[in-house]
């Protein structure tokens, strides 16, 4: 055997089972930060209308919703103003499932690079997590500005301090479609048969979430599949915002706990089997 | 404490072939079972096929690498030389940590930078600047260590005028230029070069060889180098080691490891078909035939040196075509050229259809004992290449003199024999 000596590094080939990297994640911070640059930058590259798309696509669904869900179908907003009850919930579940849909995508959308050169995989889910925070503060401020503008005109919207749990809130999504993410990215790289299935469950999901309804009226019309919504993590997330910052909403820290447990569960679970698979996915891809 | 670098223990790294679909699950659910709850060796290890492309493999497995050991001193340059498959990229892949090995473990000092291919993880949106820093970053730099170097790495690529302009807009030479300029600054202990010098001008060429020779010599770095440029290989390193089939067939100094490499090379045991280099669209060759042979090493005999060219094809327009025929070295040394096309200053027409050249060439008696590379072209004259050949190696048995001596090409006699 090796005498022992000074190696830095030894490749072998299987890992610890339980290993989260994070050392080396932290040692490779600043290539995170060029990829969230990057990101940003690159995405109004060579258009017209530049930052302003951050915009526009929340802006249109609002305006869809309201004459869908709130005209047509006459689902009530627990007497919110209807703009802000969709840009809220459009504003966090955007968040979430795009997050969501480009992470779980890493392996295949990286392959490229991966198959190059080597740095901490988890670098890459990461700054898209980051980056769509980044897209999310942006599209928060169109969200205060509408709010801004609903306070002005006198309409009852009644802050109060659960709004400082917005950071908890955001914490919880972005561990959810991170987690969610490698997790599923993890698994699609041999077989890509989930990656069917995420898009289309990622839609159906939103309708489990008290996106374009409020909670109360699902309790009121359909008792029985309570637990379904119950148990969807990003359900308290949704409600404590809108308890928070427009006062209305079904609060309980118990399922604000559940949800952040949760996210964090999912998270870590995640990244074990990503570093797992990182590994050996060049091979199978 | 050794001065050893890098060791290579028992590596191997076994390869699935074919496609993965429906069938494959209950085939990993078995091997899964095998392994993990009955906690038996796995059965596909032992087995796998010899890594060889021309033949047809008998196992679904198979090895790229198999019982790799190699000791890599501190500050050594070695060049690793090998065919199209003998699993030389997949040992850098290895080293760079882009996959994992079957068997074995790799130990290593120090940081290592892989220029497996450059320009990795350029943005073509993002200016040179951006991506000085977005590479070097994942070659694992620090901000700061950049910053450092970046005066240096842009006058090293030569791309001030261009440095904030998209890499999009850059030639394929400049972005190589700058990708080599960033890895060569990038201080690792350990720098992997795979082919890199392939493009790139010759001023720049000749500027990275000096590079990796002064990374090496001065900066006590090591450095692995893969490329089919026996002569950079010669020029650059100090030892070698041939890479056949997955495993290291030879291991000494580089000029032994070349020649003995280039030897065994020189059988065309594919067919010549296989030697086309280049082929328009509107041509498709069916056989090629040379001295009534369509494959293995083309020998003369009697100190004859006569070649008799046959090729057939057919064409998809109609054209002017002429025949070409270049004389190298083993080490792309051109040495004699034929053209008939020019030197007549005529091409044949070809219709649509079936066509068959036919060409007898009668080389000079005096040229001396070798093995020598011929290039064929099919050519318009003086505008373009519709077909050419590459690579068929002849071996030419010498001119003997009246003493009874017969000179060899290599051992210094050069190309022919003057009367």
């Amino acid at each position: 055997m090796t005498p022992p000596e000074d190696w830095t590094l030894i490749i072998e080939p299987k890992g610890k089972l339980l290993s989260l990297n994070l050392k080396e994640i932290w040692r490779y911070k600043d290539l995170l930060e060029m990829y969230i640059k990057r990101d940003i930058v690159t995405f109004y590259k060579q258009t017209i209308l530049g930052p302003l798309w951050f915009f526009i696509q929340p802006i249109f669904t609002t305006i869809v919703f309201m004459f869908v869900f709130g005209g047509l179908a006459g689902i009530p907003t627990d007497g919110i103003p209807q703009a802000l009850f969709y840009l809220s919930g459009i504003t966090l579940w955007n968040y979430f499932s795009e997050t969501l849909t480009k992470t779980s995508d890493t392996f295949l959308q990286n392959q490229a690079i991966f198959g190059k050169v080597y740095f901490p995989r988890l670098i890459a889910p990461l700054s898209i997590t980051l980056t769509g925070l980044v897209k999310m503060f942006i599209q928060f401020s169109l969200f205060g500005i509408v709010y801004i503008w609903f306070v002005i005109k006198g309409i009852d919207v009644r802050p109060n301090s659960y709004a400082l749990l917005f950071p908890v809130l955001l914490f919880i999504l972005a561990n959810l479609s991170l987690g969610f993410g490698i997790i599923i990215s993890s698994m699609t790289t041999k077989y890509r048969d989930l990656k069917f299935l995420i898009t289309f469950a990622i839609q159906l999901w939103m309708y489990a979430t008290p996106v374009i309804y409020p909670l109360s009226v699902m309790k009121g019309s359909y008792e029985k599949y309570m637990w379904l919504i119950q148990a969807n993590p990003i359900t308290a997330v949704m409600e404590t915002f809108k308890y928070g910052f427009l006062g209305q909403g079904s609060f309980t820290w118990l399922s604000l706990g559940y949800s952040l447990l949760f996210s964090i569960v999912i998270l870590f679970f995640g990244i074990i089997l990503f570093n797992k698979i990182e590994r050996s996915v060049m091979d199978v891809i | 404490m050794s001065d050893i670098a890098i060791k290579f223990e028992n590596i191997s790294k076994q390869y699935r072939l074919g496609k993965i679909g429906t069938g494959t699950l209950s085939h990993d659910l078995k091997r899964w079972w095998t392994v993990n709850v009955r906690g038996k060796e796995d059965p596909y290890i032992k087995i796998g096929s010899v890594n060889d492309r021309s033949i047809r493999a008998e196992s679904e497995y198979v090895w790229a690498l198999k019982d790799i050991n190699l000791e890599v001193k501190q500050g050594e340059v070695l060049g690793i030389i090998g065919k199209n498959g003998a699993g030389k990229s997949t040992l850098l892949k290895l080293l760079s940590r882009v996959t994992t090995p079957t068997t074995g473990r790799i130990l290593s000092k120090g940081r290592i930078a892989s220029l497996l291919e450059v320009g990795t993880g350029f943005h073509p949106e993002m200016t040179g600047r951006e991506n000085i820093y977005m590479n070097g970053s994942i070659m694992g730099m620090t901000k700061a260590e950049i910053t450092r170097k970046f005066d240096e790495i842009v006058d090293f690529a030569g791309v001030a005028k261009y440095i904030d302009t998209p890499v999009k807009r850059f030639s394929s030479g400049m972005t190589v230029r700058l990708g080599f300029a960033i890895a060569a600054h990038l201080e690792p202990e350990i720098l992997v070069v795979d082919e890199v010098l392939a493009v790139g001008d010759a001023e720049f060429q000749q500027k990275a060889i000096g590079k990796m020779q002064d990374v090496s010599q001065s900066g006590g770095r090591t450095v692995l180098f893969v490329s089919h440029n026996m002569s950079s290989l010669k020029s650059l390193c100090k030892k070698g080691i041939i890479l056949k089939n997955g495993t290291i067939s030879y291991s000494g100094d580089i000029s032994s490891a070349v020649t003995l490499y280039l030897q065994n090379e020189t059988t065309n045991a594919l067919n010549y078909i296989n030697n086309i280099a280049y082929q328009a669209s509107y041509i498709r060759l069916k056989t090629i035939t040379i001295n009534n042979k369509q494959a293995g090493s083309v020998k003369f005999k009697d100190h004859k040196n006569i070649i008799e060219i046959e090729i057939d094809g057919e064409l998809f327009i109609e054209t002017k075509m002429a025949f070409e025929l270049r004389l190298l070295d083993k080490l792309n040394m051109p040495l004699a050229f034929y053209s008939p096309g020019h030197f007549y200053g005529k091409a044949k027409d070809f219709n649509v259809g079936d066509f068959h050249v036919e060409e007898k060439i009668f080389l000079p008696e005096e040229i001396n004992r070798g093995t020598y590379k011929l290039d064929l072209f099919l050519t318009l004259p003086g505008s373009t290449y519709h077909v050419s050949i590459k690579d068929i190696y002849i071996d030419i048995e010498g001119f003997p003199t009246k003493t009874g001596w017969v000179f060899d090409y290599e051992k210094g006699a050069g190309f022919i024999l003057i009367k």
